[in-house]
């Protein structure tokens, strides 16, 4: 980025994340992801490698699922950002959430976040998807503790709730 | 002393306090009951099985809650609630009363290195032992309390209880009453007080994470999710290429940009910057400054010509003779059949989903430095070395970890933040890249196997004539019945940064032995099933093969082959425990396809402690196993890797998972071993068996890639290492 285009990035953006009115800084936190771990300290959102390969930092932008390692943040000025931190509601959990503890779709969790996020939209979209569907939809998501016929019993547990 | 229900929690002391040690944690907990056990136990080594004074393994407070303390980690292998539950098993008492501190060296015992499937066999027993005893210094205390019979006292759900006329006292009532440290200080670790497997009510029953609901929520502070009041990001200028030397470099610029921290300490320059990004522009700008003497290094292309040609002089006559019987070249000579071939296995990535992070904070010369890895002391004196500051002074504390694999028993994420921290002065955050954990971590060891063996005219294995070349031990004895053994390792220099792995050198040696096998098996005319089970004699082997084949319906499913279908089987032990694995291929040779549809393991390590983890254990190794098997390998050129991420390196994924039948098979009358490692040894092979059968065409390198499958096969239908090296 040369200075001069440096300089069309605002300052600051006002955005909402999970329910609440935000600032956030693209100068500082050009990717949605540092702006929201490094400056709105949410850090439920993981870095997995910045590619957009991996899926750990995927959050809700306008009730779709999306990389937040790849998102610009100054193009979410005016968005409405779901995080892990938000999906719960008025304290109950969201049925994938518990889906996720009731089917022991986790080894070391770091994955879960972004998995919890890319299935919440998945079944927005479609809330009876079968089989077949979770597995594409879920695809760019990756497990190295290789815990995804659990994940995919999670997420259709919910589906056909 | 504060108020009776009044206790400090782990969390509240490791987010306030930076230096603390151990008698001072045990003033902040409160009037309670201190016990030790263990104490300066350093490495995996047993040596502090003998009797130790108690010191702090766990903490009674008196609001009943016990902490207990262990130098492991738990980074996604469920070691935190395998640990939590054995404990609230020999306390007696509910889950829910057992807090666990992890891997703070300024607060818990040295338990070693969480690694080889050790936290099962050593510190499980350990932890144990300790909370046994425990019970049992309680249940006298309040005998003494009572004036009475220790004998007529039982214990139930934390509170001791007087069969006679029903009078009760809580442990945290217990821990009200002072004047104990006494007592506890001349108790000690007692392994005959444990509870046997028959009365457990805990231990061997299904326990989900208990750390889930914070997972799911996004609660749980990984290592990279730690912040520090004032904290920096670090960045760290890397060489352009392996064994590149810094020539010269032109730190000015960053030096000059307001905010930014720069230092140079020898080789290593690094950056600070109020923000991740401005680091990173810090790093930028003087990389470009950067000039580099650089020196050639191998490719992954000349692979196996670079292991053959780099034998260690210690190794260039003979390697380390592993196993040994008989007179193997008389037995050869005799063998209606010898067969001899080689097998190879490319370097892999452990790519945990949390690549290496640590921040570290300084206060008075003392630093506080939390990390992710499984080596918590060890991590601690390398900063001691590398920070030039004693080990008292250096707390390290590993938070639960975003995944491991064997991939994480070295510091240098927690290195970098500690000079950067020291050099800006504030507390800083380090988080290695993705391209940075594929590049300048440690790979799993490639290596070269060479055997050849004889068999006779009744189908039975005479002589076994194995070399390992490079890739290690770990499962290399031969588990079958053979009168004649010769088995060497040797090792080589390394062409890259090589370390250990999820089962280290198990899947290489047991691709290699569970394929020969299968060749063993077809010259023999024999059912690969039925010829494996002909030279077992061990019971548990055996148990785990027929458990998995039955399941599997083997002989149904053999029956059934095509050629474009194929079904393999693979065997195997290692660390104490035992498995089988039964795999169904599908396989497309025009378009160059291998999927594995089902696959089928029985697995068996002793007396079963949580079946919920160990299912969940069994499965990700099988899935893991994938990938080594079928797509994952490091290629590398002039000290370059060239598929540093996920878009070129090929893991698992979702739409890989096969139909996955697991059977766990308990041994209540055995001690119960690790699980994290040996459930991943038999896929490549099972699946490797399986191309075999449908296609007939036998791959001998990992990864099976499936494009081998279009290339023109000679007579031979081979594929693997050339073998150009001398055997025994």
């Amino acid at each position: 980025m040369t200075a001069k285009e440096a300089e069309l990035v605002p300052e600051a953006i006002d955005l909402t994340v999970n329910g609440r009115p935000r600032q956030a800084h693209p100068r500082l936190y050009p990717r949605l992801l540092q702006a929201l771990r490094e400056e709105l300290g949410l850090t439920g959102t993981k870095y997995g490698c910045g590619e957009g390969l991996c899926g750990a930092c995927t959050v809700l932008i306008d009730g779709k699922a999306v990389r937040s390692c790849r998102t610009l943040t100054q193009s979410v000025t005016g968005k409405n950002i779901v995080t892990i931190e938000g999906l719960a509601e008025n304290g109950n959990l969201h049925a994938l959430q518990q889906a996720f503890i009731d089917e022991d779709a986790m080894q070391c969790g770091y994955c879960c976040p972004g998995m919890i996020m890319n299935a919440a939209a998945l079944l927005r979209e479609n809330p009876h998807p079968e089989k077949i569907e979770i597995i594409e939809k879920m695809d760019g998501n990756i497990c190295r503790c290789n815990n995804y016929s659990r994940i995919i019993a999670a997420i259709r547990k919910v589906a056909d709730q | 002393m504060s108020g009776p229900e009044k206790d400090i929690g782990p969390r509240d002391i490791s987010s306030s306090i930076v230096m603390i040690n151990r008698r001072q944690f045990t003033k902040l907990l409160g009037a309670g009951i201190l016990m030790t056990v263990g104490g300066t136990d350093t490495g995996q080594a047993s040596k502090a099985q003998a009797v130790t004074p108690l010191s702090d393994r766990l903490h009674v407070g008196v609001n009943g809650i016990i902490t207990v303390m262990t130098g492991k980690v738990d980074i996604g292998q469920g070691s935190r609630t395998e640990l939590t539950l054995v404990a609230a098993e020999e306390l007696k008492v509910d889950i829910g009363s057992i807090r666990l501190i992890m891997g703070d060296t300024a607060l818990c015992p040295d338990d070693g290195s969480t690694g080889s499937s050790l936290t099962t066999p050593r510190t499980v027993p350990r932890v144990r032992a300790a909370c046994a005893a425990a019970r049992q210094v309680l249940v006298k205390l309040a005998a003494k309390h009572w004036g009475c019979d220790a004998g007529l006292l039982k214990v139930r759900n934390g509170t001791v209880i007087h069969t006679d006329d029903d009078q009760s006292i809580s442990y945290g009532e217990l821990a009200r009453i002072g004047g104990v440290d006494d007592a506890m200080a001349r108790a000690g670790e007692d392994n005959n007080a444990v509870t046997p497997v028959a009365e457990w009510t805990v231990m061997g029953r299904p326990v989900r994470r208990l750390t889930s609901e914070d997972i799911v929520t996004g609660a749980q502070v990984f290592p990279s999710d730690i912040r520090r009041p004032g904290m920096h990001y670090g960045k760290v200028l890397n060489p352009p290429a392996y064994g590149a030397k810094l020539k010269a470099i032109d730190l000015q610029p960053a030096e000059e940009t307001e905010g930014v921290t720069v230092l140079r300490d020898g080789d290593f320059v690094g950056v600070t910057a109020p923000t991740s990004h401005l680091a990173e522009l810090a790093v930028r700008q003087i990389a470009k400054t950067a000039e580099w003497d650089t020196v050639a290094q191998p490719s992954s292309d000349e692979l196996f010509t670079y292991i053959r040609e780099h034998v260690s002089n210690k190794h260039a006559k003979q390697g380390k003779v592993v196993q040994k019987k008989g007179t193997l070249q008389a037995a050869l000579d005799r063998a209606a059949q010898v067969l001899r071939e080689s097998y190879s296995l490319a370097h892999i990535q452990h790519a945990p989903m949390e690549p290496r992070a640590a921040v570290a904070q300084w206060s008075d010369g003392n630093v506080t430095v939390w990390t992710g890895t499984s080596s918590p002391f060890p991590v601690r004196s390398a900063l001691s070395k590398e920070l030039g500051i004693p080990t008292e002074r250096i707390r390290v504390i590993v938070p639960d970890t975003g995944g491991h694999f064997c991939g994480k028993h070295t510091g240098e994420a927690a290195i970098q933040a500690a000079k950067l921290a020291r050099a800006a002065g504030k507390p800083v955050h380090i988080r290695w890249t993705r391209e940075e954990e594929f590049t300048w971590a440690y790979f799993r060891k490639a290596g070269i196997i060479d055997v050849r063996a004889g068999i006779d005219t009744s189908g039975r294995i005479t002589a076994w004539d194995w070399t390992t070349w490079h890739s290690g031990n770990s499962a290399i004895a031969v588990p079958y019945e053979i009168p004649n053994i010769f088995v060497q390792s040797k090792t080589c220099s390394a062409p890259v940064r090589e370390g250990s792995y999820r089962a280290v050198a198990a899947p290489a040696n047991v691709f290699a032995r569970e394929s020969f096998m299968d060749d063993l098996a077809h010259a023999a005319k024999a059912d690969p099933l039925e010829f494996r089970l002909r030279h077992i004699s061990n019971d548990r082997l055996r148990a785990v093969v027929d458990a998995a084949a039955q399941r599997f319906s083997w002989n149904k499913a053999r029956r059934n082959v095509t050629d474009t279908r194929g079904v393999g089987i693979a065997c195997g032990t290692e660390k104490g425990s035992y498995v089988a694995t039964c795999a169904q291929v599908e396989v497309d040779r025009e378009c160059g396809e291998i999927r594995v549809v089902r696959v089928c393991e029985a697995f068996e390590c002793g007396a079963i402690i949580n079946p919920a983890n160990l299912k969940i254990q069994v499965e990700g190794c099988i899935v893991m196993g994938m990938g080594g098997a079928l797509w994952e390998e490091i290629r590398f050129d002039d000290g370059r890797i060239l598929n540093a991420g996920f878009g070129h390196y090929r893991v698992p994924r979702f739409s890989d998972v096969p139909e996955l039948d697991v059977i766990l098979i308990d041994r209540p009358d055995v001690s119960s071993a690790g699980a994290g490692e040996t459930p991943m040894i038999t896929i490549a092979p099972a699946i490797a068996n399986a191309v075999f059968a449908a296609t007939g065409l036998r791959i001998r390198s990992m990864p099976i890639k499936g494009e081998y499958l279009k290339k023109s096969w000679t007579d031979k239908e081979t594929l693997g290492p050339s073998q150009s090296g001398e055997m025994q």
